[in-house]
């Protein structure tokens, strides 16, 4: 729910709170006390294995044996970055966001603006919708495997019943592309269904009542009332999207382990495959730093957009 | 005031009956997860990666064990195959809770062993319960044992084999007078000609297939199999330098686009297209590992039979093969006595291998090799000689079953038989696969 807060202006600088109205000292300990567990546990787990990580990154460090191993330097960068398969992991995630980002906000606020529109049933559009969201990537993965399947699945089965040439699902690498797309696209569209949803309900039902009375039909209503007003969460939906695309793992590993021939292999399961797989902990440890840096370039590079633009148009 | 106070005092004393109940009721998953130890539910803990008909033999092979000693509890884990497994075994023991007893490919030990993982085998007794060098087969035994010590105890010998389909194989004249056994062929040009008389002269749609897309393992097989008859190991000094004879590649992958340009085998097929094809008697030759046997012989009306490769490219016929080995992960909390359990289990499953063998392998324990449980076995009994002619992956880190070695280099044959690289190409190709490899830095340094 915080997602819907920050689509509302922020309060202007100007009115920040004078020293008089600071809460008293209780109430201050009380917050500090209140929010310490968070940032015990934010320290520990994120913070901590962070430095950790960046540390390892330096030394050859082996998941097979305890202590750090041998100092390199910036070996384990060098490598990385001169690794094809690296960068054709890293492309992989970005091939699996431009495949799947569109669609997932497009379809959402499509979704949403039909589901808002429904007189009857709104909730269970809402719940159906949203529902296979909650519902764990292994179990989806199997299930979607099975529909998947050559031969027996029901997917083949339906595109022979009706004379389509069947793709090759699992042993393609466009199959593979298709399938991963389409099980990403049922299962986790419903998160940015929620946000659209929410969003639509802050839209006050005046400007809709005015846009009616000066003889607005419903399209024109979506298109020139809800979807503009939405404008601030689809870019926050956009965002978030990208990033958890890019950090794409589980579908692919578990429907297609990165194969076939190691085509659909995201950044992720690379780092994985080395830093577990082949128990090279160090040399994971600074793909992971590489990849981190690119996936912070990207959201600030986000921010830095979206702030240059509020700024213009508040001028 | 006094309200807040009574229900701070609930929530504590809620708080502390809480805790104190959990901790109770499970209290030794609890405490040997905190002191980070494996919980001792059992007197075995064996861990290994088999399901289908390979699990279901080894949980009879477990019952056996369990039979002969009533008092003795065993405890086994399914892992999932290759990766997964081997992440969580090497894992397990580097940080202290292994299992009691593990199955590992013969193939991957070297960096187990390298790793300091593995507890010797002299040091766990079995020795003195006869497991002992001259009861194995030599390849295997060898295999097992990684700079003069040996860490493991192989259960058997797993190779890469010729299937063929008996009723095209008569048609095809290539039947010995017996009818149990294909003529002897010698070289490549006989190969050739048989696969080309089963496509031509017994009317098969293909003389051979084999598991080609999505399967670089199987293609690795194939290819390390056919240059093992020319040349040694394409990477030695335990995979620091890559030793590829180019000519013998050439000659390689000219012999695998002969099959393969001609039409008698498909360039692209996946495991499921092949074994329909073999099912259903549209092809002469199958060429995949012997653990495929239990899946044909439900085929009703298919009769077929598996032989090891005859010589190809060299004077010497190969087996390209593997072997799922017994080892005992290295605990410094594991008692003599356990120890002790865990030679028993393993000498007790060799006892039982001939079960194992149903699976298609051939038991590397020697007395259940020669024993008659072993050799009314059929086809089984035909391919013994594979064992002792068994090549197994190069030694280094990164090689074995599963491994990301074999996808890369596999994914590259794939594309030879595909016939999108050139015979000549190829060690080019190969080679810069194997530099990814040989110029890592290993994870731990290998003698």
């Amino acid at each position: 729910m915080t997602t819907v807060v920050s689509t509302r202006p922020a309060p202007a600088a100007s009115t920040a709170a004078p020293p008089a109205d600071r809460p008293p000292r209780s109430e201050r300990r009380a917050g500090a006390l209140l929010t310490a567990p968070f940032l015990v546990i934010y320290l520990l787990f994120l913070i901590g294995p962070l430095l950790v990580g960046v540390v390892l990154s330096f030394f050859n460090t082996t998941t097979v044996k305890s202590g750090l191993g041998d100092f390199v330097g910036l070996a384990n960068y060098r490598e990385v970055v001169t690794d094809s398969l690296f960068w054709d992991a890293m492309w992989h995630s970005v091939v699996f966001t431009l495949l799947t980002t569109p669609p997932l906000v497009i379809l959402a606020l499509v979704v949403a603006i039909l589901a808002a529109r429904m007189r009857r049933g709104r909730v269970f559009y809402r719940i159906a919708f949203f529902a296979p969201y909650v519902v764990p990537s292994s179990v989806v993965a199997l299930i979607f495997l099975w529909m998947y399947t050559p031969q027996i699945g029901l997917l083949p089965k339906l595109f022979g019943a009706v004379g389509l040439p069947v793709p090759d699902f699992i042993g393609s690498t466009s199959g593979g592309w298709t399938a991963v797309t389409l099980m990403t696209l049922w299962w986790t569209f419903g998160f940015n269904f929620v946000l659209y949803t929410a969003a639509i309900q802050d839209v006050p039902p005046d400007v809709y009542e005015a846009a009616a009375i000066d003889g607005a039909s419903p399209w024109q209503q979506i298109r020139h009332i809800t979807v503009p007003l939405l404008g601030r969460t689809t870019s926050l939906v956009l965002i978030l999207q990208i990033l958890a695309s890019l950090k794409v793992f589980d579908q692919i590993y578990l429907l297609l382990a990165g194969g076939p021939n190691q085509s659909t292999r995201p950044v992720i399961e690379y780092i994985y495959d080395t830093g577990f797989t082949s128990y090279r902990g160090g040399y994971g440890a600074a793909a992971t730093m590489v990849y981190f840096v690119v996936i912070v370039a990207v959201s600030a590079a986000w921010y830095g957009l979206r702030r240059r633009r509020a700024g213009s148009t508040a001028v | 005031m006094s309200g807040a106070m009574a229900r701070r005092r609930f929530l504590a004393l809620g708080g502390g009956l809480a805790l104190t109940g959990g901790l109770a009721a499970c209290s030794s998953p609890l405490a040997s997860g905190l002191t980070g130890s494996q919980p001792n539910t059992a007197d075995v803990i064996f861990w290994n990666l088999f399901t289908g008909g390979d699990g279901a033999n080894m949980v009879l092979m477990e019952d056996a064990f369990r039979k002969a000693n009533p008092g003795t509890t065993v405890e086994a884990t399914i892992l999932g195959w290759g990766n997964p497994y081997y992440t969580k075994l090497a894992l397990a023991t580097a940080s202290g809770t292994p299992p009691d007893v593990g199955i590992t490919h013969l193939s991957r030990l070297p960096l187990l062993a390298a790793s300091g993982l593995l507890e010797p085998i002299e040091r766990t007794g079995a020795s003195e319960l006869g497991v002992t060098e001259d009861r194995f087969t030599p390849a295997a035994w060898k295999k097992a044992t990684v700079d003069g010590t040996v860490y493991a105890v192989p259960l058997d010998t797993h190779p890469f084999v010729l299937y063929y389909n008996v009723d095209l194989a008569e048609k095809a004249g290539l039947l010995d007078a017996a009818g149990d056994g294909l003529v002897p062929l010698k070289g490549k040009e006989d190969f050739l000609a048989a696969v080309k008389a089963m496509k031509e002269t017994a009317g098969a749609q293909y003389g051979a297939v084999m598991s080609i897309t999505a399967d670089p393992s199987t293609a690795w097989r194939y290819f390390s199999m056919i240059y093992s008859g020319l040349a040694g190991p394409v990477v030695t000094d335990s995979g620091t330098r890559i030793d590829l004879d180019d000519e013998a590649v050439q000659e390689t992958v000219s012999f695998m686009q002969s099959l393969t340009a001609g039409g008698l085998m498909p360039k692209n097929l996946t495991g499921s297209g092949a074994n329909a094809l073999f099912s259903t008697g549209k092809a002469g030759f199958l060429f995949d590992g012997e653990w495929q046997i239990p899946s044909y012989r439900l085929v009703k009306g298919l009769r077929f039979n598996v032989v090891p490769f005859p010589a190809l490219l060299g004077p010497q016929p190969v087996a390209y093969a593997d072997s799922h080995a017994l080892v005992v992960p290295r605990s410094g909390r594991r008692s003599d006595a356990r120890t002790r359990t865990a030679a028993e289990f393993i000498k007790s499953l060799l006892d039982h291998s001939a079960v194992w063998a149903e699976g298609g392998h051939i038991p590397a324990w020697l007395p259940t090799q020669r024993s008659k449980a072993f050799l009314d076995q059929s086809p089984q009994r035909n391919y013994v000689q594979a064992a002792f002619d068994a090549q197994y992956d190069p030694v280094a880190w990164y090689t074995g079953a599963g491994s990301d070695f074999q996808s890369v280099v596999g994914g590259t044959i794939i594309e030879a038989l595909a016939g999108r690289v050139s015979p000549k190409g190829m060690a080019a190709r190969m080679r810069s696969d194997l530099k990814r490899y040989t110029t890592a830095r290993p994870p731990v340094t290998m003698k």
